[in-house]
């Protein structure tokens, strides 16, 4: 019975760190681009959330869609303003930059919403367990894994079987030859990043709850989302899917387990799968 | 460059024997230093806050001096701390410096308050150790052990045999879960599970699972402030609030300034504390009538650290009729006594910490907010880390 | 400069010709030194920025000259720093120069054991490897806190005098001096290390080291070398920090350590030896600046000023920074343009 519950938290753990990071696996393995200011859109979609359900009194469910589409409107924003001039430059450049973005944008968090741990007010629904088949189900977790899976299999259907999808791969395989065959390769690009902040956004608000929100979430995550994007290889979207999963199980696992080696496991079990097989778990080549 | 290399001899000869050259002045400046970004930013923004507040209150003279407050922000580093001690000692001749968000930082600086002669006073961070580093230090906020110790004699004394503790991996939760656990079992009580989770901890659930599968009656928890709230929904999420058990520790995890954001969760979690916002005295009624006003949220533990913490410079002052000097100034501070916002309060003339009482409080809803609300007292609490010995 | 088109001679020339000693690096070194006169009550910054320049220029060696990305250099700086406070406290090595380069030694020790854990994969995963070590290494001294005092860090810790001669002072006069003269003597080495067949050897690895090896090169084992050398640096550097403020803490280790000494190499530019300490005093000088100006809001400034650098362009920054010497340079005849200028980037 235990088992299950570890293995259904750690399940709810990896889809929330998938919905997270896969923005940053589009950008970084298809589009080649070093986005470190990715948890700075899940922070914004996180607080307009927050500002929704707390101040306006919006239902979650109907502030959820709007948390997504206001960072993808705010990433469609940069994108266009800033991001866009810096896609053919160095990765040092774009590290330097997105760093900076990332400073901006916690600073200014603070500014308006202050420092302190921000609570996004639940329903009553979502609240406590349910008892599956004998078993104690967090509400809120099992709405995540929902939530997750279906988003994951809309994600997998967009890019292999819609027009977009291919017109995608193909302006991130040759973006000339793309632009050659009519392909708007700029605009794709803006989309699909817009998109991916979107995803971030959208998992900053579901992630409030069990990660917590401030000002700093976007530096303290960074680095989770970046495990997530090398383990699983940057070249697909199952490749951090499954990498996800397997992390959110590892460290769910390994803190019930062995709570002494708690803040060891995710790196360890980063750094062994990396050495094992240097471009992740299902990368078909190397990330650059 | 003559001038600066002059002005460089002024200052050593300032530092080397600031006695003497303090009283000339017309302004006691002192330096605060707190974290103002990073993840310890609330602490530094209410000790801030709260001694902005208190300047507007009761002016910014006391016995003839003005008072100028210097702020830093240290992010909490510890060597970033003691550079700037350092720097605000040797090139802004501060009179006092204040703050100190973490215990690292705080003791950084304690070698410079023995070397220049400078008070430090301690408005937030909570090891005992800290005031036997100096001879200069002086705590207006509290030390762990007061509040884990009282609540373990409580827990004991109230009916709860068994309890799982989680605790964060670091100093000052060992420090607490060290004090609570030898005063609870010498009450007859017992430690089920011990669980220490990692200081950078995303997810509570698994230790959470550990708790409830340990069957306890209650769960000690000390994580640092601002993860409190996220423990409490964890707890509720896993259903641990229905299966009877209860939470109990030190105040830290019911901070009032998340308190009303963690939603019904935290109903009914027993802690031992030395302020709560619903303090039911008229002082305090009107501290957090203010406070509210001025910043738009309620004071916690850490606000009333930082007004009491200028309140003493300012009785201090008065006291030696403005020496400003270090001696002078640590010698009125010791066994000083005063009515604060939590309740009655003095500084022990021996240890230079704090004594005060600690409360017993539970969270209740009161007009659609949720306080801690004191029930028991425990008066005059001296450092049992100290008192020890 | 391929093999058949250039003779050896010339080879040697041109590399000789390139290590020479410029007026432009001289004027550099002058006015670090002219620091300790001119701004007697900015030592502790000053002590600050020399470590730091120390550590970025560690980073310049493995980043900047053989082209290996590491987000957890903190790692060296952190175990240098315990190595140095840890022989301070028990008395093991008094004297500060000797436990300088015993921490240093001591982080090579690591760094050479670590080496072969980054030799593989491509720059995002040896981004991470070497992140994932320094955060493993953080939460062992934490883990250990009976050796290294926990999140309190190890406190206590009274420095000795210099070569038995010069206390640390409190208005760090001594410890300034101090971090100069080390970074000034291990610069000194760097720039002959770089300059040496062996550092041209790495540059031709970082452009290309398929290429590298089909000459003969053996890519790994200088690699291997190259970092060990730099985690030695790092070791100094935190051994430095901990020497000048009688502290080590765990925030050695930390991510944000590792990512400022980034922000720091790329601000100043790498592959130049220089970058890395001007970085150093651009973005301490800037912190310093802001953090003064509104210390709750700086973190905003500093960020701004990152992104208006990259919008503008650090080939254009650096071009304008050079104007005036340029100038001076071109008035007063003798040589063409400074070599100060980044020489081409690192993926």
């Amino acid at each position: 019975m235990t088992l299950l519950t570890i293995l259904f938290d750690g399940v709810a753990y990896g889809m929330l760190l998938f919905v997270l990071a896969c923005g940053l696996a589009v950008t970084l393995g298809l589009m080649n681009f070093v986005n470190l200011a990715h948890g700075a859109f899940a922070m914004a979609g996180g607080y307009i959330c927050a500002i929704l359900v707390n101040r306006s009194g919006l239902p979650f469910f109907a502030a959820l869609p709007i948390a997504f589409v206001a960072s993808a409107a705010i990433g469609a924003l940069l994108e266009r303003s800033l991001y866009r001039h810096l896609y053919t430059r160095s990765h040092l450049d774009q590290v330097l930059f997105t760093i900076g973005l990332v400073f901006m944008s916690v600073t200014a968090v603070d500014y308006f919403m202050g420092s302190s741990q921000t609570f996004i007010h639940l329903p009553d629904y979502l609240q406590g367990q349910i008892n599956l088949f004998g078993l104690g189900v967090g509400r809120y977790r099992l709405m995540i894994i929902v939530i997750c899976g279906l988003l994951t299999v809309a994600l997998q259907m967009i890019l292999s079987r819609t027009r977009f999808g291919s017109r995608l791969r193909a302006a991130v395989d040759d973006p000339r030859a793309a632009s050659g065959l009519g392909i708007n390769v700029p605009q794709v690009f803006a989309l699909t990043f817009a998109f991916g902040c979107g995803l971030a956004g959208l998992g900053g608000a579901l992630g409030a709850e069990i990660l917590g929100l401030d000002p700093y979430f976007p530096l303290k995550f960074m680095i989770y989302f970046l495990i997530v994007v090398t383990v699983g290889g940057s070249s697909s979207i199952t490749g951090p899917f499954l990498a996800s999963l397997l992390l959110g199980i590892g460290d769910v696992a390994g803190k019930y387990y062995v709570p002494k080696l708690g803040a060891f496991v995710i790196y360890t079990m980063m750094i062994v799968i990396l050495i094992w097989r240097p471009n992740g778990l299902f990368g078909r080549s190397a990330a650059r | 460059m003559l001038r600066n290399f002059i002005s460089a001899t002024v200052a050593a000869v300032g530092v080397l024997s600031v006695g003497a050259i303090a009283q000339a002045q017309e302004t006691v400046k002192i330096g605060l230093i707190v974290p103002m970004t990073g993840g310890q930013a609330s602490t530094g923004q209410q000790i801030n806050n709260a001694i902005k507040l208190y300047m507007q209150k009761n002016g910014d003279t006391v016995a003839g001096k003005k008072i100028e407050v210097i702020l830093k922000d240290d992010a909490a580093l510890p060597d970033n701390t003691k550079r700037i001690a350092q720097e605000l000692i040797v090139n802004e001749k501060v009179n006092i410096i204040a703050g100190f968000g973490v215990t690292p930082a705080a003791l950084a600086a304690a070698p410079l308050a023995t070397q220049a002669k400078v008070p430090e006073i301690v408005m937030a961070a909570g090891t005992s150790i800290i005031t036997e580093r100096s001879p200069y230090i002086v705590r207006t906020s509290f030390t762990l052990a007061q509040s884990s110790t009282i609540i373990g004699d409580w827990a004991a004394k109230n009916g709860i045999k068994k309890v799982a503790t989680l605790t964060s991996d670091y100093a000052p939760g060992n420090d607490a879960l060290a004090a609570f656990k030898e005063h609870f079992v010498a009450g007859g009580g017992e430690v089920v599970e011990e669980v220490k989770v990692p200081l950078a901890n995303p997810d509570f659930a698994p230790f959470l699972q550990r708790m409830k599968d340990s069957k306890p009656d209650a769960v000690f928890v000390f994580v640092p402030a601002g993860q409190g709230g996220n423990f409490m929904k964890q707890y509720a999420e896993r259903g641990l609030d229905k299966s009877g058990i209860k939470v109990i520790g030190p105040g830290d995890v019911m901070d009032d300034d998340l308190l009303n954001n963690m939603g019904d969760a935290a109903l009914g979690a027993v802690t031992a504390h030395l302020y709560s916002a619903a303090h039911p005295s008229a002082m305090n009624k009107d501290f957090v009538a203010s406070y509210k006003k001025a910043y738009n949220t309620r004071p916690g533990f850490m606000a009333v650290g930082g007004w009491d913490g200028i309140h003493l410079v300012y009785e201090a002052l008065k006291k030696t009729g403005g020496k400003a000097d270090g001696d002078s100034l640590i010698a009125a501070m010791k066994g000083m006594k005063w009515e604060s916002p939590r309740g009655p309060i003095s500084i022990d003339p021996e240890t230079r910490d704090i004594v005060q009482n600690i409360y017993i409080r539970k969270v209740e809803k009161v007009d659609g907010e949720l306080y801690n609300i004191e029930f028991a007292t425990f008066e005059a609490v001296k450092d049992p880390g100290k008192t020890k010995k | 400069m391929t093999a058949n088109s250039t003779t050896h001679p010339e080879v040697g020339q041109f590399a000789m010709a390139r290590a020479q000693w410029r007026w432009p690096e001289v004027v550099f070194w002058l006015a670090a030194a002219g620091c300790i006169l001119l701004f007697p009550n900015r030592y502790l910054i000053l002590t600050e920025i020399a470590w730091l320049a120390l550590f970025a220029l560690s980073l310049d060696l493995i980043l900047g000259y053989a082209g290996i990305v590491s987000l957890g250099h903190a790692a060296f700086f952190g175990f240098g720093g315990y190595a140095a406070g840890l022989l301070a406290l028990h008395g093991i090595v008094t004297e500060p120069v000797i436990a300088l380069v015993v921490a240093g030694l001591a982080a090579m020790v690591l760094g050479f054991v670590t080496s072969f854990l980054v030799m593989r994969g491509s720059d995002l995963t040896r981004l991470m490897v070497t992140l994932g070590i320094a955060l493993l290494l953080r939460e062992l001294a934490n883990r250990f806190s009976n050796i290294t005092g926990g999140s309190d860090g190890l406190q206590g810790i009274e420095m000795q005098p210099i070569l038995g001669q010069f206390s640390f002072d409190i208005f760090g006069k001594v410890g300034f001096i101090y971090c100069l003269c080390v970074l000034f003597v291990l610069f000194l080495l760097a720039r002959r290390i770089v300059h040496s067949p062996f550092g041209l050897s790495l540059r031709a690895i970082r452009n290309n080291p398929l290429r590298a090896s089909a000459i003969g090169i053996p890519v790994n084992r200088r690699l291997i070398a190259i970092y060990t050398i730099a985690a030695f640096y790092a070791g100094v550097a935190g051994a430095l920090s901990t020497q000048t403020t009688a502290l080590a803490s765990l925030d050695g280790f930390a991510f944000d350590r590792s990512a400022d000494l980034m922000l720091v190499l790329i601000i100043g530019g790498t592959g130049y030896l220089y970058g890395g300490l001007i970085g150093a005093v651009i973005f301490k000088l800037l912190q310093e600046l802001f953090s003064t100006l509104t210390p709750q809001y700086w973190q905003f400034w500093i960020g701004a000023v990152l992104v208006v650098i990259v919008l503008i362009g650090r080939d254009r920054m650096h071009r304008w920074a050079m104007f005036l010497p340029r100038l001076i340079a071109s008035k007063f005849g003798r040589a063409k343009a400074p070599v100060m200028a980044p020489e081409g980037e690192a993926p």
